[in-house]
């Protein structure tokens, strides 16, 4: 089993609109089993392109116009997202690569109960299982992400943004995938309730084992909790390096940018050192 | 691409923050959720005070309207028939409460006394006539047809508009303007038109009324086979013509929900595309269609009298149009009545349709 | 020196099924011109609600809010001129412009509405006004659509200047802009408010911007004032296990990275 998960070569993507937005271009990177890797970048850079067109969640304008995606799955196998077929996508989804996604305020269905939200992922991906089975991997989900078992039966809008986020990770968390892709999960909420949230998700991690690829634009965030951290602007990756090496030594002038738009909390006052 | 861009902060809901105890129970939002019923009794009864508040006011108002044109009702009668003794005409007066002799006050009490019994006067065009009686014999028939033909135009519409949306792009897309045009096609010409191609020319169909010449309504498969085929033309012409209005609002609803970012959740769950395009999006959507649905279940009984004028249909339409040209205020005032009750029940069958299928109504009862 | 004086004010709302709501709570504090105060508090803490009272969107249930002593007047030319004084920068700068009108109508709206100069300065006003944000004189015939997010707030913030006014109120300015133009939007700020020698409430629920831009500190929690003083002491030295936490929950690298010398990141 190498030690690699992802091996992403070459890839870019197009927004066929007039003028032509080259959204992504000949992005390459490798992620590694169990990492947490952060893309950092501001608007308009490709990150969030990146991350939908690794999973084939982009929908028209957007074409993938070169690049493959290969996941290395535990079992061994090698499996080349692009080629598989609607049917074998469908199954592939959530199975291997789960997302959370942002502003979970919109995320969950509005009319469906949250049991329900998380049901429909086992009768989808595990038919086997009975229905009192399913509910009780449900019930069990919610424990994990300490929502509790019994919120089951509530309604979205009954819950407040933080546990809403909490549902959806869980509802990613559901068929122990091998990579979460997380697009700004915290950017709405508070800060003490981020902070709770990136706890979770690091304590997931190291009893579930899985590689995460945290996207946001806070750069401050990303360094406490990444393991490396590629910067994109523009479409391309123009550094990637571990979080301790973005921050003592940034070698690109973007990255040195991005670090100085940003004060210091502690310390001298001032804006982050160069 | 809005699903692709960041979303920014934005204030969240002022709930509590129960990140250190999961289980804390806060605001009634929380409370709500503990019980097993999920019926929203207390949204429920606020409705029906409401509903009860305007049936009293509509009946109010009906009884005032004939009593501000006093006079014309009888005179006109007698005008007609000049063999009426004045004692006669007067028992008439006093049976539509014209008379004058009781108060206003009193003739009111008495309305509601009657109209408690059924009794909603009798009615001068039609032989003196009690007007439950003759509301009676027309009212099954529109009712059943063109309430037949409202739903079922709503169901195709609503399917249809629903898959439009989701294969917005598509050649499907021609659906809309086709049967848009087709609902401003004056429907009597469309009508007239249908009476001429498949009665005349193909003779499918019979030119007119319910049922055949010289029959009497019995439950007899045969008569019942006469109805279908009698109520066939009418009824494919209604739901060619409101097609459209049912089919643009779902499928631009459909729009709408689709850019939602739990569409884009669903499917990335791995779900397949029928049951995100029915369980999730059109659930969410047809909730708005819910309500236009209900209002237009209102207008069944009063709106159709194009549609009976064509094919001589023995419905509610028709029956209106005389009594107001003959002055016929029991008549009227009954047929209003009718006409207000049916669209208050809808609404009350909407609310209570709404509130089922949208759970966030039930908190704020708004 | 003006002195903006927010005196007890409590807030309270009251929301069909829910009951009451607290939105404030007995909060004080006051503002001077030439002083930026920096209001920390994440939602549902009651900013809001402050930000609004101080531009007359709402009244306190009870205490006062004066300017130089006298409270605001509720309503006629009194509430006019206060509203001349004290303007507000919204958060969204995409909804706070209208996107039919240039940025010259814009501008000109409160030159004309308060009279601020005379009818044939008015355009020589709105190009002093632009340079000022740091905008070119081109800008002014533009639509918002044209224009980016930072320059947008740009442009809301020479509106709030037009009137001359003496106190600014910003409302989470920044958040909605990208990061790297952050930092130049606060900076034009902070110029401004010494150059102007205006009062500044800073509102964030960011800790870093706001001990880097103001001088006093305020932290809000669930409408009530739990801790206050001069910025670096109320982020390097809080007293209130709120801020504590507060602090400890906000991103620190420096700190982070000084402490785990050679572990990786993911040890929270």
């Amino acid at each position: 089993m190498s030690d690699a998960l992802l091996s992403v070569n070459n890839f870019s993507v197009l927004y066929d609109v007039d003028p032509a937005v080259n959204a992504v271009n000949n992005v390459d990177f490798e992620l590694r089993r169990g990492e947490i890797l952060g893309l950092a970048g501001e608007s308009g850079c490709g990150k969030t392109t990146l991350a939908y067109g690794i999973q084939r969640l982009l929908k028209a304008p957007a074409v993938i116009t070169s690049g493959s995606v290969v996941f290395h799955d535990t079992t061994g196998e090698d499996i080349d997202i692009s080629q598989l077929d609607v049917e074998q996508m469908r199954r592939f989804r959530w199975d291997k690569i789960s997302m959370v996604f942002q502003g979970a305020m919109n995320a969950l269905n509005p009319v469906a109960t949250i049991g329900s939200q998380l049901e429909d992922v086992f009768e989808m991906h595990r038919p086997g299982l009975s229905k009192s089975q399913r509910r009780e991997a449900v019930v069990e989900l919610l424990e994990i992400v300490k929502v509790g078992g019994q919120r089951r039966r509530s309604f979205p809008h009954e819950l407040s943004g933080g546990m809403r986020q909490r549902v959806m990770i869980a509802m990613a968390l559901a068929l122990r995938p091998q990579l979460m892709v997380m697009d700004e999960p915290t950017t709405a909420l508070d800060v003490l309730v981020q902070r709770e949230i990136l706890k979770q998700i690091s304590q997931l991690r190291h009893e579930f084992g899985f590689s995460v690829i945290f996207i946001t634009h806070d750069l401050p965030l990303l360094l406490e909790i990444s393991d490396r951290i590629a910067i994109m602007q523009a479409g391309h990756i123009v550094e990637l390096n571990t979080a301790e090496q973005i921050w003592r030594n940034p070698r690109d002038p973007y990255t040195q940018k991005l670090l100085s738009s940003f004060p210091r909390l502690t310390g001298e006052k001032g804006l982050v050192a160069l | 691409m809005t699903a692709l861009q960041p979303t920014l902060p934005t204030e969240e809901p002022n709930l509590p923050d129960d990140t250190f105890d999961a289980l804390e129970v806060g605001t009634t939002a929380t409370t709500a959720s503990k019980g097993r019923s999920r019926i929203p009794w207390r949204f429920l009864g606020g409705r029906a005070l409401f509903y009860l508040f305007t049936l009293w006011a509509a009946v109010t108002i009906n009884f005032i309207l004939p009593r501000l044109m006093k006079g014309d009702a009888v005179s006109a009668y007698l005008a007609r028939n000049r063999n009426i003794t004045p004692e006669a005409a007067d028992g008439l007066r006093a049976l539509l409460g014209l008379d004058t002799d009781k108060s206003l006050f009193e003739q009111y009490i008495d309305y509601w006394a009657h109209l408690l019994q059924g009794d909603l006067g009798v009615s001068l065009l039609h032989g003196l006539r009690p007007v439950t009686e003759v509301i009676s014999q027309s009212l099954p028939w529109t009712i059943g047809l063109v309430g037949f033909a409202t739903i079922v135009s709503f169901i195709i519409g609503t399917i249809g508009g629903a898959i439009v949306g989701w294969r917005r792009g598509s050649r499907l897309d021609a659906l809309i303007p086709i049967t848009t045009f087709l609902s401003t096609i004056p429907y009597f010409w469309l009508g007239l038109l249908a009476i001429a191609v498949f009665s005349v020319n193909l003779k499918l169909f019979p030119i007119g009324k319910a049922y055949g010449v010289g029959m009497s309504p019995e439950f007899t498969p045969e008569f019942i086979g006469q109805v279908i085929h009698h109520g066939f033309l009418p009824a494919a012409t209604i739901i060619i013509a409101s097609l459209g209005g049912w089919m643009l609002g779902m499928r631009n609803m459909m729009l709408t929900v689709l850019d939602e970012d739990y569409i884009m959740v669903a499917q990335a769950k791995g779900m397949p595309n029928r049951r995100v395009l029915w369980g999730y999006a059109a659930r969410n959507a047809v909730l708005p269609q819910i309500q236009s649905f209900a209002l237009s279940i209102g207008f069944i009984v009063g709106g159709t009298i194009v549609m009976e004028m064509v094919f001589s249909y023995p419905g509610v339409g028709k029956l209106l149009l005389d009594a107001t040209n003959a002055k016929d205020y029991a008549l009227m005032q009954g047929v209003f009545l009718v006409i207000t009750l049916s669209v208050l029940v809808a609404n009350i069958l909407a609310d209570i349709a709404y509130a089922f299928l949208d759970p966030r109504t039930r908190q704020t009862g708004a | 020196m003006t002195l903006l004086e927010f005196d007890s004010v409590t807030k309270v709302y009251s929301v069909r099924g829910a009951g009451q709501i607290k939105a404030l709570d007995d909060v004080s504090f006051s503002l001077e011109s030439g002083q930026t105060i920096g209001l920390v508090g994440q939602s549902g803490s009651g900013k809001s609600t402050i930000a609004k009272i101080l531009t007359q969107l709402e009244t306190p249930t009870s205490g006062e809010v004066r300017l130089d002593g006298k409270a605001i007047p509720r309503h006629g030319r009194g509430l006019r001129s206060y509203r001349q004084q004290l303007r507000m920068v919204f958060q969204d700068p995409f909804a706070s412009l209208n996107p039919y009108h240039s940025v010259r109508h814009h501008i000109e709206r409160p030159l004309r509405l308060d009279s601020v100069v005379p009818k044939d300065a008015m355009d020589d006003e709105v190009l002093r006004l632009l340079e000022r944000v740091r905008l070119l004189p081109a800008i002014a015939d533009r639509r918002p659509h044209e224009l980016s997010g930072g320059q947008r707030q740009r442009v809301a913030i020479a509106r709030a200047l037009a009137s001359r006014p003496k106190f600014l109120v910003a409302d989470e300015p920044v958040s909605m802009l990208d990061v790297s133009i952050r930092l130049g939007v606060l900076t034009l700020l902070a110029d401004l408010q010494r150059e102007e020698g205006l009062g500044v409430l800073y509102i964030t629920h960011d800790l870093a911007t706001a001990r880097h831009f103001s001088d006093e500190i305020i932290v809000l929690n669930q409408g009530q004032i739990v801790e206050r003083g001069l910025a670096d002491d109320v982020i390097l030295r809080p007293t209130h296990p709120y801020t504590q936490e507060l602090r400890a929950a906000s991103p620190d690298p420096e700190k982070f990275f000084a402490s785990t010398a050679s572990t990786h990141g993911g040890a929270l």
